[in-house]
């Protein structure tokens, strides 16, 4: 409810594209770990505002995909643009200062901190004042924190996640640690979020909860969204573009009608007699 | 002008008059308070009335007149408590429904109120709602509280609650004298119109809507929050569905009439930690929240430490023996009210506190019989907890225990101002000053439940004690008779087995069969646990249902609850002879139970029939097929084989001296 507290839209910061302007673009990129090819060769580009879902067989390459993009792994080949600025090589927590955050397919929260504690650990970056500010607690500090509190107290009325707002993350279940992590994910008010499957392990009922968070941020916050998942039947229904790989390479991009009527893509999956 | 009422000089007779002397008498007081972004926000009578007129002039600006339905859905939220105040401040009714009913239930309701207008809660009501809106021809607009995930629909029949309440300050705005004129028609109200439609739960069948008048239940609400003594410094907080008459009552009726201050849960799962924030002076919870709480408060001392166990121990022995006596003022020797005093500092007082009872100076339990160890429990740590017995049909309350006499296994005598009187077949049946001025749009359901001499008929069978304390048995067409003749009151024999922590639910049968039998649903939390402690492994639901152990377990707690139907001259004939643990629990979304959750006897007999028949051709095991409905409206099948179990039974009373306890 809106109510008496000064309401603070959360918001990717606006960095002047338009939607469906390309944000992110891959060309012809390429990974491999010694003699391992994890990804040999892949362009495709995600554009502003869209849901872009990744899509593969176990090893496909998925995940070192979201870690090329995030600057976790350096592709020996290849151009990456975001923004229009083509990348050299990038830290991860450069990543996350220019608008990209992402989430864990195994939740990588701090266990023995609240919820609350874990999304606010999200606005670091976001913090101006230094730590000896922060430790001294006055003026600007408290300021400073008191609005990034609002934020973070944003997030949780949107996830829905009042009820643990102090519990330890370690006690929650599953489902909720995942929408915990998301939250800190979002504390960034990143203009690229990346979920590396992000409704893995949910019952039926989580993953319809997911679902909408997922939609709500893409609507509402204007966030551009890439993720991993493995359960069709989701990505069919909430991406608006989906690519497919295979053993590290492209098999299939488009539109989700598009791709499921994908001959090559159906062979990965159902498996092709030869 | 009318003899009555504000405009005549005398006491408000309608809730919109209330609001008006409460912003002027506790213009800065705390009217409504919730929780938001983590903080508590609080709302004074005179904010309240300004956000009330905003909307009121909003949904006037929109059409809305004197005597339109609007249907109110979701869950406690300030603005949807407004909505109440605001539609009967134009004479419109509001009809709030349950936030948990599924599309087809709202549809049907909202077609029979002939609603044009409804405010819910957020998107998923609205969802709810458009996905019947081709059923509902007379509804025109929805107006929502919440936006989040709203802003892509279609807003030419879709208003945001804050855009109509702007609506409504413009309008005012510009034409200064529609304040004055709001103003000046709610005084001139006699409090005769229908100031709310409330649809029964419908333990049987469709649910009715029932109409109850303004000046009424202004009457009833004076009454009791004068029997409890209840002031404009008392505080409660709405957790309990808005659309049930005990939260109308309790917290809007009431909380209108002394001015006191409701406060609205964050959202429906931090409801404890809410309650122990707020530390409301006024409780109601039905039985099975208190049912709830104990389990959960001995679940937790069971891996409590052993100091701290023993120290809980012993002073709920000394509170077991001494609590009531000295929360009921009588008379207590010393040594026992030093040793009480030590059990509140060390255990009943956090204790208390834990469960955000600290300051309670009444709480009420209804619904369904409350166990007597229970009921005791919560009264010997010092909470005064009584009973009461209402209906919607009167506007809550009928009888109502006073404070220092009470007991559990009596409602009470009649509250004030309310004539009570048994008819012959043993059917409770009232006249009170809330009562109901007829069911909506159904004039023959009114006459079959009101007498030709205006008395409205219960349903109920009881019967007075020798001090005037009803005590309800039954609902008067449940109770049967056996082939052997004896009397059998279905409920009775369930709520002594619902009384055992480990069954959360019971079924008997036995009108017109040689005997009772019964299916038993286990509690998950209580038997889980107890699973848990003593190392028994389990998958699912339905295999920890169908354990040997847990069996043995039903058995004993059966068993226990034959000693103790022996003893009763009355309802020795009605023992339970088998019983079985069914492998499902009873769900309101499979249409078992109410929304009230109270059991739907003639369908489960429908839906589990092969069960019933085992039961009775002495089979020792039966097969089993039931669909189920799932929260998202999918449906499943269960498949199971059930085992059907012997019970012993006793003979009448007096060779069981033990089973008097």
């Amino acid at each position: 409810m809106n109510a008496r507290v000064k309401h603070v839209e959360l918001h990717a910061e606006d960095d002047g594209l338009a939607p469906g302007e390309v944000i992110l673009k891959l060309d012809n990129v390429s990974l491999s770990f010694g003699g391992v090819k994890a990804i040999s060769d892949i362009s495709f580009d995600i554009r502003k505002g869209e849901i872009r879902a990744i899509i593969g067989p176990n090893g496909a390459g998925k995940t070192s995909m979201l870690n090329v993009i995030n600057g976790f792994y350096h592709p020996q080949q290849g151009v990456i643009t975001f923004r229009g600025k083509a990348r050299s090589r990038m830290q991860p927590y450069e990543a996350a200062a220019s608008g990209i955050a992402r989430t864990f397919q195994n939740v990588a929260l701090f266990k023995g901190m609240s919820t609350l504690d874990n999304i606010m650990s999200g606005r670091t970056l976001k913090m101006h004042r230094n730590f000896l500010w922060q430790v001294l607690n006055v003026g600007p500090a408290r300021d400073e924190e008191i609005e990034h509190r609002l934020k973070v107290e944003e997030i949780i009325d949107f996830l829905e996640i009042q009820h643990i707002r102090k519990t330890p993350v370690g006690k929650l279940p599953y489902g909720l640690q995942k929408r915990v992590e998301l939250g800190r994910a979002l504390a960034m008010e990143p203009d690229l979020l990346l979920l590396d499957e992000p409704m893995a392990g949910m019952n039926l009922e989580e993953k319809e909860d997911m679902s909408r968070f997922i939609l709500d941020v893409n609507s509402q916050m204007g966030t551009t969204i890439a993720l991993i998942e493995h359960d069709m039947g989701v990505v069919m229904d909430i991406s608006d573009r989906v690519v497919v790989l295979d053993y590290g390479r492209k098999i299939g991009d488009g539109t989700p009608d598009e791709v499921k009527n994908n001959q090559d893509v159906i062979d990965a999956y159902l498996g092709v007699s030869h | 002008m009318e003899a009555t009422g504000v405009s005549a000089g005398g006491k408000p007779v309608t809730f919109p008059q209330y609001l008006l002397l409460n912003a002027k008498r506790f213009a800065t007081r705390p009217a409504m308070r919730m929780k938001d972004y983590g903080i508590w926000q609080t709302w004074s009578w005179s904010e309240q009335r300004d956000e009330i007129r905003d909307l009121a002039l909003g949904l006037k600006a929109m059409g809305l007149v004197e005597g339109d339905r609007i249907a109110i859905v979701g869950s406690n939220r300030p603005r949807l408590y407004w909505a109440f105040c605001a539609a009967q401040s134009l004479k419109a009714i509001p009809v709030p429904v349950y936030a948990d009913s599924v599309a087809d239930e709202i549809a049907y309701v909202l077609n029979h109120a002939g609603v044009r207008f409804a405010i819910v809660q957020d998107q998923e009501q609205v969802d709810k709602l458009q996905s019947v809106a081709g059923d509902i021809p007379g509804l025109t607009d929805i107006i929502y509280d919440e936006p989040r995930g709203l802003r892509d629909y279609d807003h030419t029949h879709l208003h945001d609650f804050a855009t109509i309440q702007e609506k409504g300050r413009q309008a005012s705005s510009s034409d200064k004298s529609m304040v004055a004129d709001w103003e000046e028609g709610i005084r001139a109200s006699d409090g005769s119109e229908v100031s709310a439609i409330l649809y029964t739960s419908g333990t049987t069948g469709r649910s009715k809507g029932v109409m109850l008048t303004a000046a009424a239940s202004v009457k009833a609400a004076e009454d009791t929050a004068k029997f409890d003594h209840m002031t404009e410094h008392d505080e409660v907080l709405a957790y309990l569905p808005l659309a049930w008459v005990g939260d109308h009552y309790l917290n809007y009726a009431q909380g209108y009439v002394v001015g006191l201050c409701m406060s609205c849960p964050e959202s429906p799962e931090t409801v404890s930690q809410n309650l122990r924030e707020i530390g409301p002076t006024f409780y109601f919870a039905p039985p099975r929240v208190f049912e709830g709480l104990l389990t959960s408060v001995m679940i937790r001392m069971e891996d409590a430490s052993r100091i701290k166990k023993w120290l809980f121990d012993h002073y709920l022995a000394v509170a077991k023996k001494h609590g009531e006596r000295i929360l009921e003022g009588r008379h207590v020797p010393l040594s026992a009210r030093i040793s009480y005093w030590l059990g509140d500092k060390l255990i009943y007082g956090p204790l208390r506190n834990v469960l955000g009872f600290t300051r309670i100076r009444t709480a009420y339990t209804a619904g369904e019989a409350i166990g007597p160890d229970l009921f005791s429990f919560f009264r010997s740590l010092g909470i005064n907890l009584k009973q009461l017995y209402g209906q919607t049909e009167a506007f809550l309350y009928v009888t109502a225990q006073k404070d220092g006499d009470v007991r559990p296994d009596t409602v009470g005598p009649a509250a004030p101002d309310v004539e009570i009187r048994i008819a012959e077949n043993g059917e409770v049946q009232f006249r009170s000053p809330g009562m109901f001025a007829g069911y909506y749009g159904d004039e023959d359901k009114t006459k079959e439940t009101m007498t030709p001499d205006g008395w409205v008929m219960t349903g109920d069978a009881g019967i007075f004690d020798a001090e005037g304390h009803l005590k309800i048995i039954d609902r008067a067409k449940d109770v049967g008779k056996l082939t052997t003749g004896a009397l059998y009151a279905p409920k009775y024999i369930e709520n002594k087995l619902k009384f055992f922590p480990n069954i959360k639910e019971a079924v008997a049968f036995g009108h017109d069969r040689d005997f009772v039998a019964v299916f038993l649903n286990i509690d998950l939390t209580a038997v889980g646990n107890w699973a848990e402690r003593n190392n028994i492994s389990y998958g699912s639901y339905q295999e920890l249902a169908g354990l040997p152990r847990v069996y043995d377990m039903m058995a004993a707690h059966v068993d226990q609850v034959n000693r103790d139907l022996a003893a009763e001259p009355m309802m020795a004939g009605a023992q339970i002879k088998r019983f079985l643990v069914l492998h499902k629990e009873l769900e309101a979304d499979d249409g078992e139970l109410t929304r009230t959750q109270k059991v739907r006897r003639g369908f489960i007999a429908e839906r589990f029939e092969p069960l019933i028949e085992a039961l009775y051709n002495g089979s020792s095991e039966q097969f089993i097929e039931t669909d189920m409905t799932f929260e998202d409206g999918r449906k499943g099948v269960v498949r199971a084989t059930v085992k059907v179990v012997d019970a012993k039974t006793y003979p009448a009373v007096e060779t069981l001296p033990e089973a008097a306890e």
